[in-house]
Parts: C-alpha cells; sequence; structure tokens
C-alpha cells in the first residue's frame, strides 16, 4: 500500500513541489496551506508521516505540531519540519513541540524523500 | 506538472508575496502595529526566500535573507519600525521585487544599490540607527546561507542531511577502511512520544556495515506494572563500518536529545561486558513490514529486534491500531477530507489572453447580427406580436447577458497599478526631497484588462506631477502651516458605468496667475482673454503647456499634462481639474469599463445618424420657444427649470450644415461633461437607444476632432459615435480648431 503523506505549506511553489516530489516517488500526498486546515485535514486521512513548514498564518508549524501530539489517536505520527532556519533554535522549539525531525531548506528531492524513510518504516 | 510550470507558480507567488509585502509595509507606515501584520511581511519575504532557494536562484535568496534577518528583529520588538526604518525597508521591497523581475526575465538589478540597502539592512538588524544616503561601497556578499554541497552518498543510497552542531567528539578517529565502534543507544520515553522510532534508527545504523546488537530488557517491569509509553529497553551495538563517528551520529540525528548514546571506537572490536550480550546478526528484512514483524519472526536469534520493536509500537499500538480500524470503517470520511482540501486549489484557471479576446470580439459579432435580425424582422412584421418577434426580444436578452458575463472574465480590479504608482511616489519624493504618502482608496474597483493596461502610463505621468509640482517642498509647506509630509489620495470607484479615478494632493493648488502668463507666453491665449478659473486651471491640458521654470528629469521635457489628456481621451475617457489656491489639486480621470462596447443614443443630425453614448446624457427634452434665450451673435441658451444652459447645435459644431437649426423643432440632449459642467446639445430626432460594439477608427482616419469611434448599426450602416466632451469644450471655443491642431500635434 501507498504510504500516505500529509503536507501543510502556505506557499503555493513548495506545495507543488512537495506534491511532485512525492508523488514520483510513490507516496500518496495529501496538502493544506496553514495549521489550522492541516489539523482539520489530519481528522480521517491518517497519514504516514507529516511534512509541514513553520512559518505560517493562521497557525504556525510549532502549534500545529502541538494540535497533533494532543490529539490521541494521531499524536504518535512522525512529523517532519520544513525549515530554512538550520539555527538550533528554531529546531529546539520544534523539537519542543513535538517534531520528529527536520528537513533543512532549500527544497531538495532526495533530502526530502531520505527523511521521510528515516521516519517511516 | 514540470519544473518549469512550478517555477511560473513560483513568479506568480511572488508577486502575489510582493503585494502583500508593500500593504503590509505601508500599514506599519501608517501606524498599524498588528504583530499578524509584522508576521504577513515577514512571511511574504521568507516565502520569496523559501521558493527562491529550491530553485537555486542565489541573488533573490541572498538579499531576502538579508531583508528577512531585519524583519526578524522587528518581529521579535528589537527593532522599532519607525518610519525611518519603514523606508529603508519600502526600498527594500522595490529592489526585493527588481530581483524576481530579473530572475524571470533574465535582467539584472542595479548592483550598487542593492549593496548600499544589505548594508542598511543590516545596520537595522545590528541595532544602528538608519544612516542616511550611504556612499555604496563594496559590501562583502551578503551573509546568506550558501546552498549545501552534496553530501557523499553512502553505498545504501542514503544521503545524509546536513549537520551543523559543532560539539562532535571532534576527529580523533581517522576514518580509516574499516573500524569498528561500540555504540550504546538508550531511548528516552519523548522520544517515542516525538514519533521517532528506535527500531527504524537501528535499521539506519546497520545500514552503515556490519552490525551487532545486544538488548538489554533488564528494565522491563512485570507486565501489570509496566507504563506502555515508558521507554525500558537500551541497546549495545558493534558496528563495523568504514564511515566516521560523524556519520553515525548524524543516524541518530534527530533522536540525539531524547537518548542517551555513546559512540566510541572499539578497543580490540569487542565490546565490554558490562551488559549480557546476546549478539544477533541484524536483519533488515524484519522491519520490511512492520505490522508484521512483532507476530511472524519472534524466535531466539531476532529476539532483540522483536523487543526493540515492540518497544516502539507499544507506545503506538493502543491508540493507532484501535484508530486504524475506526478509520477503515468510514472510508467516506477519509476520502471526503483530502477532496476538500483540493476543492480550494481548483477555484481560478488561468486561460490565454488571445482567446479571451477572440471570444470578446465574436460577442461583438454577435450583437451586431442580433441588432440586425432584430431590425429586419421589425421591418417585416408591422404589427410586432409574433411569436418570432418574442423569441427576438429574449435572444437581444441573452446576448446581452453572454456580452457581460464575457466582459467580466477580463475585468480585472485596478490594486496592480495603484500599487505600482506606490513606488513612483516614494522614488520621485525621494529624488526631489519631498515627505510624500499616497492614500489608495477602491483598489479592488473592476475595469475591463484592456484599460487597466492603459490607464498605467497617463496616471504614472500624473503622479510624478503631482509629486514634482503638485506638492511643496517640507519647508514651504511648513511655513504655510501645513503638515511637513504631503498626502497624495488615489481613489478609483464605479459611476454610472464608468470608472472615475480621482487623483487628489494636498499641494499648493494651481498657480493661476503662473499659468495664465505662460499661457500668454506661449500663444495660447490672447493677453487680453477674460478666462474663469476652471478654464484657467484646465489650459495645463494645452499642447505644449509645462509650468516647471526648470526642466527635472522627473516630469520630462514639457510632454505634460497634453500628453496624458490625448492618451485618456483615446481610452474614450475624459479628465478635469479643479484646484483651490493653497489647498491643492484634484485630477478627475472618468473611463469607460470596456473598450469594446457602449450603450449609446442613436439620433439623427442633419441626415447623418449619430450615436450619442448614454453615460453622457444626463435628460433629453424638447424645447418650447418659449425657454430658448439668444445671447450674443449666435449663442443661445435654453432655461432648464429656472437656471440657463448653452445650447449646442451638434450640426453645425460638426460642419453638417452651415447655420444653426431652429431648436424648437429637434431635442436637445442634456449632456454633462468633465470639464465644462451641462450643455444641451441639438439634434433633430431620436431613433432610439442600443448597445453598439465600438470600432476604433484611429486605425484608418487617425482622430477626428468631435468624433469617438464608428459603429455598424443594425440595418448594416456605419454611424459615428459622438465625442461629447470634444464637442462641448468646442463649442467654447466656437469651433473644432484647437481640438484639431491638439490632434496634429500627436
Amino acid at each position: 500500500m501507498k504510504k500516505k503523506v500529509l503536507t501543510v505549506d502556505d506557499s503555493r511553489t513548495i506545495r507543488n513541489m512537495l506534491l511532485v516530489t512525492l508523488n514520483n516517488a510513490g507516496f500518496e500526498t495529501i496538502q493544506a496551506e496553514d495549521g489550522i486546515e492541516g489539523l482539520e485535514v489530519l481528522e480521517g486521512c491518517n497519514p504516514d508521516v507529516i511534512v509541514t513548514d513553520i512559518n505560517m498564518p493562521r497557525l504556525d508549524g510549532f502549534g500545529f505540531i502541538e494540535g497533533v501530539r494532543r490529539n490521541e489517536k494521531y499524536r504518535a505520527i512522525p512529523i517532519l519540519v520544513l525549515t530554512t532556519e538550520s539555527d538550533a533554535e528554531k529546531k529546539n522549539r520544534a523539537r519542543q513541540a513535538g517534531a520528529t525531525g527536520w528537513i533543512v531548506k532549500p527544497f531538495d528531492p532526495a533530502k526530502l524523500i531520505a527523511a521521510i524513510e528515516r521516519v517511516t518504516a | 506538472m514540470d519544473m518549469n510550470e512550478i517555477k511560473e507558480i513560483f513568479f506568480q507567488e511572488c508577486e502575489e508575496q510582493l503585494a502583500e509585502l508593500e500593504s503590509g509595509l505601508l500599514k506599519l507606515n501608517d501606524g498599524d502595529r498588528d504583530p499578524e501584520t509584522v508576521n504577513a511581511v515577514f512571511r511574504a519575504v521568507h516565502s520569496i526566500k523559501g521558493g527562491a532557494g529550491a530553485f537555486g536562484l542565489d541573488d533573490l535568496v541572498s538579499f531576502a535573507h538579508v531583508f528577512e534577518t531585519t524583519l526578524d528583529c522587528v518581529r521579535s520588538n528589537k527593532l522599532e519600525p519607525t518610519q525611518d526604518v519603514l523606508k529603508v525597508m519600502l526600498k527594500s521591497a522595490d529592489v526585493l521585487a527588481d530581483l524576481v523581475g530579473a530572475s524571470r526575465d533574465g535582467g539584472s538589478v542595479e548592483e550598487g544599490r542593492t549593496r548600499t540597502l544589505v548594508k542598511e539592512l543590516e545596520a537595522l538588524a545590528n541595532g544602528e540607527a538608519p544612516s542616511g544616503a550611504e556612499a555604496a561601497k563594496p559590501a562583502p556578499k551578503a551573509a546568506a546561507p550558501k546552498a549545501e554541497t552534496p553530501k557523499p552518498t553512502d553505498d545504501s543510497g542514503f544521503q545524509p542531511i546536513p549537520f551543523t552542531f559543532d560539539d562532535f567528539g571532534g576527529d580523533e578517529e581517522q576514518a580509516a577502511d574499516q573500524t569498528t565502534f561500540e555504540i550504546t543507544f538508550k531511548p528516552r520515553r519523548e522520544l517515542y512520544a516525538k514519533g521517532n522510532e528506535a527500531a527504524l534508527l537501528l535499521r539506519d545504523l546497520s545500514r552503515l556495515g556490519e552490525m551487532s546488537i545486544a538488548c538489554d530488557a533488564d528494565t522491563v517491569p512485570a507486565l501489570d506494572a509496566m507504563d506502555p509509553e515508558a521507554a525500558y529497553f537500551s541497546w549495545k551495538i558493534a558496528l563495523k563500518t568504514d564511515k566516521s563517528e560523524a556519520d553515525i551520529r548524524a543516524v541518530f540525528e534527530f533522536a540525539e536529545w531524547d537518548c542517551d548514546l555513546d559512540v566510541k571506537l572499539a578497543e580490540d572490536g569487542r565490546g565490554d561486558d558490562e551488559l549480557p550480550m546476546i549478539p544477533v546478526p541484524f536483519d533488515l528484512s524484519a522491519f520490511d513490514d512492520a505490522e508484521e514483524v512483532a507476530p511472524a519472526t519472534i524466535d531466539d536469534a531476532s529476539a532483540a529486534v522483536a523487543a526493540a520493536e515492540t518497544a516502539s509500537a507499544v507506545a503506538k499500538t493502543v491508540a493507532a491500531r484501535a484508530e486504524k480500524k475506526e478509520a477503515a470503517a468510514a472510508p467516506a470520511a477519509q476520502a471526503a477530507a483530502p477532496a476538500a482540501a483540493n476543492a480550494a486549489a481548483g477555484q481560478t484557471i488561468r486561460v490565454d489572453l488571445d482567446r479571451v479576446d477572440r471570444l470578446i470580439n465574436l460577442v461583438g459579432e454577435l450583437v451586431i447580427n442580433q441588432a440586425m435580425l432584430s431590425q429586419s424582422v421589425i421591418e417585416n412584421d408591422n404589427n410586432g406580436v409574433s411569436s418570432i418577434n418574442m423569441g427576438l426580444e429574449e435572444l437581444q436578452q441573452l446576448t446581452r447577458e453572454i456580452q457581460d458575463s464575457v466582459m467580466a472574465i477580463r475585468a480585472q480590479p485596478v490594486k496592480p497599478v495603484f500599487q505600482r504608482m506606490s513606488r513612483i511616489v516614494r522614488e520621485v519624493a525621494d529624488m526631489v526631497g519631498k515627505q510624500i504618502r499616497l492614500i489608495t482608496e477602491g483598489e479592488n474597483t473592476e475595469v475591463d484588462k484592456t484599460v487597466i493596461d492603459k490607464i498605467a502610463e497617463p496616471l504614472t505621468h500624473m503622479i510624478r506631477n503631482a509629486v514634482d509640482h503638485g506638492i511643496e517642498s517640507p519647508e514651504k509647506r511648513e511655513a504655510a502651516g501645513k503638515d511637513p509630509e504631503g498626502t497624495i489620495k488615489l481613489s478609483a470607484k464605479h459611476r454610472s458605468g464608468r470608472i472615475l479615478i480621482e487623483l487628489q494632493d494636498d499641494g499648493g493648488g494651481i498657480n493661476r496667475e503662473r499659468v495664465k502668463q505662460k499661457a500668454i507666453d506661449n500663444d495660447l491665449i490672447s493677453p487680453d482673454a477674460n478666462l474663469s478659473d476652471e478654464e484657467i486651471d484646465n489650459l495645463i491640458f494645452a499642447p505644449g503647456f509645462s509650468t516647471a521654470d526648470q526642466i527635472s528629469d522627473i516630469s520630462g521635457r514639457g510632454v505634460g499634462m497634453d500628453v496624458v489628456k490625448r492618451s485618456i481621451q483615446a481610452l474614450g475617457g475624459r479628465i478635469s481639474i479643479s484646484s483651490r489656491p493653497g489647498q491643492g489639486s484634484v485630477f478627475t480621470m472618468s473611463l469607460p469599463l470596456t473598450l469594446a462596447v457602449l450603450d449609446g443614443m442613436v439620433v439623427t443630425v442633419a441626415g447623418q445618424t449619430l450615436v450619442v453614448p448614454l453615460t453622457a446624457i444626463v435628460e433629453t427634452l424638447q424645447p418650447e420657444a418659449s425657454a430658448i434665450h439668444s445671447f450674443g451673435a449666435n449663442q443661445r441658451l435654453i432655461s432648464i427649470r429656472n437656471s440657463f444652459c448653452p445650447l449646442v447645435d451638434v450640426g453645425r459644431i460638426l460642419n453638417f450644415r452651415a447655420t444653426q437649426a431652429n431648436p424648437v423643432e429637434g431635442v436637445a440632449l442634456l449632456v454633462e461633461s468633465e470639464g465644462g459642467g451641462q450643455r444641451a446639445l441639438m439634434v433633430d430626432a431620436i431613433q432610439g437607444q442600443r448597445q453598439v460594439v465600438i470600432k476604433s477608427l484611429e486605425a484608418n482616419y487617425t482622430h477626428v476632432p468631435g468624433i469617438a469611434a464608428a459603429t455598424i448599426l443594425g440595418d448594416g450602416r456605419v454611424a459615428l459615435i459622438l465625442d461629447v466632451d470634444a464637442v462641448v469644450a468646442a463649442s467654447r471655443g466656437q469651433s473644432l480648431r484647437p481640438e484639431m491642431s491638439l490632434a496634429a500635434t500627436g
């Protein structure tokens, strides 16, 4: 069965890149545009892994991750953070919120797939 | 979808982000301190940087990075967004826009300007006050993150994720051919809580070389005392590999904080025996399907592996498995969610403009054809009650609706044009040392794309003029008791089927003395001409008129407002000015919403059929002899409800006839023009009212004074469309001659 990935990013460009990259790698991809929509879509789509941006309107990546981890049903899902910031502080905040791992932008398809494979069986 | 299409999307998105950026900065400039505004501005730059990085647009990335760093200071309240700070930011937004444009179209951006701004931004981020115009010294290239050089890929195809921690144990171990590492790995419960998985980490580790593993299960309590989310196992691993310690630690990159990890070189290839070791050849296949591991492969040899799986799975199993069943029971709900997510993306489509234009042309032909059909039916069916007639009426209504809908496809808000203006105001104000803020209103007013494309240029010209000539210098303003910062207001609204664009400044207004003198000097008027204030103001639209005593490089070489007026007129628009000394001027432009059709009144003048745009007509009336008053040699006035209005014979103005017609035998159309108040236009008879498709005459006949365009009527004949403003203007100057000379200079 195809692995299912939920991506959460407000940038249309990045959403499209994620979609193309993930579909080419044989994943089923579900997309949301911000944290609020991410949490809404999460209900009922049961992804194998989540990839989320940090800077987003309405609800940012930190809030989204906390929301997922608070959810009894979905809290064990691996969450990867897409981030341009490679500084330790942002990573730390993401980790404290409950992120599993991170992918440092610029967006690189190989890096993305490698990171997803690392956290999924 | 391929990369080029995504790149196209990226540039579209950049435009949106740039607009967002600019409007956010302007809000901040107006004193808005909503954190969400700052966030939106930050996100806009961040987003551009993110996409640019993906496409390797390094110049864009470096500049966006510096900009973003400074914005982050504002976001975290380290930098107060004062007017001076925002000035630098607005300029940076302009440069960012230029860089985006250059990346898209392959141009280049003036490097000095970029460098200066990078320095200014960096200074702001470092807590220095914004300096003025600083000499553009060659600055070191912006400290942007360099694109990572590709890391070597190991034999399993795994590419390590870049790792930026300096606190590694150094490189005391040389990456010799094959070394054996002893690794102790003890996860804490947090590791599982964050969705990491000891079994997966061990799997990745096994890919680095030859691995044997021992599990310490001593701390596992009895089942009834077991906390399902706790971490009880730890592992001792011996790994024979040609990789370095850093490579090994990279495997645990995501888990580092949530486990005790010890990696060291084995002294003799064997670990010490503090823990009971059960050496197990690590079996990768056990992880191929995690769901099956636990029940299928438990035997002595793989006990450690299974234990690893169990420990981590415990955390997940209870909740996740139960949930999976639940989810399977509701596949419909599952399918619905992604569908909803995708719906938002499909609400717009992109269509080639040529196709829309062709459609609009075809609909234009349809309208003409429908009118011709109606006419021939009416001619052959005198009583007008047949079913054909009824059908035709419905056809007419449908045609009309199709036309409106088709025109709506091409309608666009004026916002992009208005936004361009704010940049022009900034740049010109900077050049002439004035402080000016631009306020825009009604940016979402929609108008046909063809009109939008054509108003940008005259509007730019007018804005430059307003900044250069309209608003006074800060010193002058202060001396006059005004706010040293000038205000220019640009607004758009719909009014009776046209779009009205107003450009208002709070400057000194028209200097009538000087304008009049200049007009006399330039032989535009005679020295003894007795002109009203309004007429003097409108002199600035005369060809070759410029009041700038010194020609500046901003407003050009004296090709001033006459050029503006001509281009507005070419659009079927009107422009007028009203000015109050010391308080400023208002330019009002009225433009058709579309250049394709207009509602017109079909009239007869001296045997000719003309079309008068309906938007210009206030009312129609049949003059009575008692209402007509002669005034001077050939001026006549008509009294309407106790006010007098000049009577203009259209036939005479257009030279259709030599003498004025008797007003009592005709019909008067009361029209309102932007420039000169009301006039009553005399025509011989009204034929009817209909929508006509505008066919330009200018391509074949150049500009004909008094005539805006032509159309084809239902009976196939060509009718001229009257240019009401030109006729009214001509009635003031008695003939169309001045208009003619104006047209000749174009």
